[in-house]
């Protein structure tokens, strides 16, 4: 069984090819850019998606990417495509009672994941709310900027992708170019993605960023260690989110997420939701924790919770 | 294989002719359509950046366009059901025209699509077994699925019936009568899955309400119609084509019965929100109200809340719908408010406040709406050069010479002036005595 769906597959994707072939012969017919262009624009069009890459045709494709971003940012540029780890599940607590509102946590988030600089895509995003009202939205401040923080009188509720278990935004996507990975990870395969942002209505957390332009990176500061489902260069025309930092978390040994690191007060905990001795599960069992938006039933694995 | 050639070559042919009016308009869509394409070359060079949609409101002015086209296209059907399963033959003659119709409101609902979507080099995605289409997961993979299958049930019905006119043979109806049966559901489905698409979002709850899918067809019920009807007097007028009264009279008689569900439905959701008053309200008072001192919508929606129901007294009064003027003039009410409450009134408030309750005020940039003039200009060429084959075939001014090779053109104006109308008038009264014979 497990055999001829293997052998359906591949007869398939062969025809796949050939259809794709055609097509490449019709357009090429055409003289669209194929006089100047060199053979790895055609390599990008035609690229399959990234769960239907077998293992020489994704070594191809990093290969790639690598050479093409080591030309354009000049320097070397490593593209990995680590899997998941086995049994491994991530999940990240907030503390509520320490955050302090720097958003600290956001522009490291930029650094490490290569987001354009101009237009700013911040894939976290810090709400400013009254100690009064609670976790009441209507009363955000999204764009608060004192000389000092935390305010008085205010809490502070960093928001970013929530890792749903029952992620709303991939569903929706007409063409299944995000997905949520085995370690829980929700990811974009920014070479398949169309860029009609239905994920972007479907998504309560206004996790998900598109690209509206080119995004401006500087040479000096992109970062060259790079993952194809997280923080390489994205082109124009897709959508992006936080991958909980896949490129360090996904190494073994592996790093914590970049915000993670960088919060001064210590308000944020990653860690496997699978290890029953992991900080996270703690902080789960013995604080206050709720999840965002739970009416909805999409299941976060972003926890937040009041350690004092 | 050669008759088809030969069909083809006449219709370039019909369609090249035309009196010094015709050339005019079709020339004024040709500018405008140039102007959307250069449009759309700068917003592919720079991205959509272009516009003024941002990650708050990441669906605008196009989305909207398309959602009310949607309804257009879905609103022929209300010609077929009398036409061809009550067997109503004052419409049975037009309902051709509302399939055409709905063939130039799908073109423009793709082309709206297109413009949209960031990517449009990646278009192969889309297409089953070579990319990878999310279906039955995905709504817009549905909505893919039924608007191409509406467009090529319409296009197939129109264009084979034509064709046997034509030849000056008759339609198979073997072959005819389960497409068009076919092509009831299918319309019904394409507004369905469309307001579903909305629908099934828990994230925005201005969309997130059952009534959504009945609200959308009740409308689409209104502007398609009416907007045949505002068609059918111009092609009357200008044309050699006949329409009855009758005809024009049953179709304003089912805008009135929509309009009503619309309106009630429409009530039916504002009490819901106001009576609970939960945050939920938040879209719903920026549609009506404003929000927080932001009310970009509200001029437009109450406009459009003005003409919806004026229209309505117009279409239920027996007098005032009888009367061509005011008919008409509750038919180019009656589209502009649809137009407004389910193109921009619809769409904008779902991200109005957004999921973190921020308020992005969106209004359409001028490259959107150069663009978007673009789109509904070529929509108007492919329906007029439609019309353009299709009425002289149906008057029998358009069909196979004797020799069977060659075509035979009896109306090089299409469009006419004062002085052809009184001639057709004549010739009309010519006609009908030869028919009678």
């Amino acid at each position: 069984m497990c055999n001829k769906t293997k052998c359906d597959k591949s007869a398939f994707q062969k025809s796949r090819r050939k259809v794709l072939k055609g097509i490449a012969a019709g357009v090429g017919a055409l003289a669209l850019p194929a006089s100047n262009a060199s053979a790895s624009v055609w390599e990008a069009f035609f690229q399959k998606h990234f769960r239907e890459l077998d293992k020489t045709e994704l070594q191809q494709v990093l290969a790639r990417l690598e050479s093409e971003y080591s030309k354009e940012f000049g320097k070397t540029v490593n593209v990995k495509a680590t899997p998941p780890i086995e049994g491994v599940k991530y999940g990240y607590g907030l503390d509520l009672s320490r955050c302090i509102g720097c958003r600290r946590c956001v522009y490291a988030c930029v650094e490490e994941n290569n987001q354009s600089r101009d237009p700013q895509i911040h894939w976290i995003k810090v709400l400013q709310l009254d100690k009064e009202k609670g976790v009441y939205l209507d009363h955000a401040e999204h764009y608060y900027n004192p000389a000092e923080v935390p305010e008085q009188g205010k809490f502070y509720m960093p928001i970013q992708c929530q890792q749903c278990e029952n992620p709303p935004c991939t569903k929706v996507c007409p063409v299944q170019a995000t997905w949520p990975e085995n370690d829980g990870i929700v990811v974009v395969d920014y070479n398949w993605c169309i860029g009609c942002r239905y994920c972007m209505a479907a998504c309560p957390y206004g996790a998900r960023h598109f690209n509206w332009a080119k995004s401006k990176l500087p040479k000096d500061e992109m970062n060259p260690e790079t993952h194809y489902l997280g923080n390489r260069p994205r082109p124009t025309g897709v959508v992006e989110k936080c991958t909980f930092c896949v490129q360090r978390t996904r190494e073994q040994p592996g790093r914590y997420p970049a915000c993670e690191e960088v919060c001064p007060v210590g308000a944020r905990k990653f860690g496997n939701l699978n290890d029953p001795k992991s900080e996270i599960r703690y902080l789960i069992e013995n604080k206050r924790v709720f999840i965002f938006k739970e009416d909805l039933n999409t299941q976060p694995k972003f926890y937040y919770f009041y350690a004092t | 294989m050669k008759n088809i050639w030969n069909f083809f070559k006449g219709t370039l042919i019909l369609t090249a002719r035309g009196s010094a009016a015709y050339y005019c308009w079709v020339g004024g869509l040709l500018v405008l359509m140039i102007i959307g394409g250069f449009t759309y070359v700068i917003q592919l060079n720079d991205g959509l950046i272009v516009t003024n949609m941002r990650d708050q409101v990441s669906w605008g002015f196009y989305i909207s366009n398309f959602t009310f086209l949607v309804g257009v296209a879905a609103a022929a059907v209300l010609l077929v059901i009398p036409a061809y399963v009550y067997h109503w033959k004052p419409i049975k003659e037009i309902a051709l025209l509302g399939e055409l119709l709905a063939v130039s409101a799908i073109v423009m609902c793709l082309l709206f699509v297109t413009v949209d979507i960031g990517r449009p080099d990646r278009f192969w995605h889309l297409i089953p077994f070579v990319g990878i289409l999310n279906f039955p997961q995905s709504l817009l993979a549905w909505d893919v699925a039924v608007l191409n299958t509406y467009l090529v049930l319409n296009l197939t019905i129109a264009v084979y019936y034509l064709y046997n006119l034509y030849y000056k043979r008759e339609p198979n109806k073997k072959f005819t009568t389960p497409l068009l049966l076919f092509s009831i559901p299918a319309a019904i489905s394409i507004h369905t899955v469309t307001a579903f698409l909305y629908n099934g979002l828990g994230a925005r709850p201005f969309w997130n309400a059952s009534i959504l899918a009945p609200r959308f067809l009740a409308s689409a019920f209104c502007s398609g119609p009416a907007f045949m009807i505002l068609v059918f007097f111009l092609i009357r007028k200008y044309t050699r084509f006949k329409i009855s009264d009758e005809a024009i009279q049953k179709i304003a008689e089912l805008i009135a019965y929509a309009m009503f569900i619309n309106l009630f439905l429409l009530g039916a959701e504002i009490f819901k929100e106001y009576y609970t008053a939960s945050v939920h309200l938040a879209p719903m008072q920026y549609l009506l109200q404003g929000l927080h001192g932001h009310n970009a919508l509200v001029p437009w929606i109450w406009t459009a809340m003005i003409f919806n129901v004026t229209a309505f007294m117009i279409f239920l009064i027996p007098d005032t719908r009888r009367n061509n003027t005011t008919l008409v003039l509750g038919c180019v009410l009656i589209f502009i408010g649809v137009y407004i409450e389910k193109g921009m009134g619809l769409v904008i408030p779902g991200f109005v406040p957004d999921v973190l309750h921020e308020i992005y005020e969106y209004v359409p940039s001028g490259l959107e709406m150069l663009l978007a003039i673009g789109i509904w200009a070529t929509g108007l060429f492919v329906f007029t050069m439609l019309l353009r084959v299709a009425i002289p075939i149906l008057n029998g001014d358009f069909h196979v010479a004797d020799d069977g090779v060659d075509c035979h053109i009896g109306d090089n104006l299409f469009f006419l002036g004062k002085a052809d109308r009184e001639k057709r008038n004549v010739s009309v009264v010519e006609k009908t005595e030869d028919s009678g014979s």
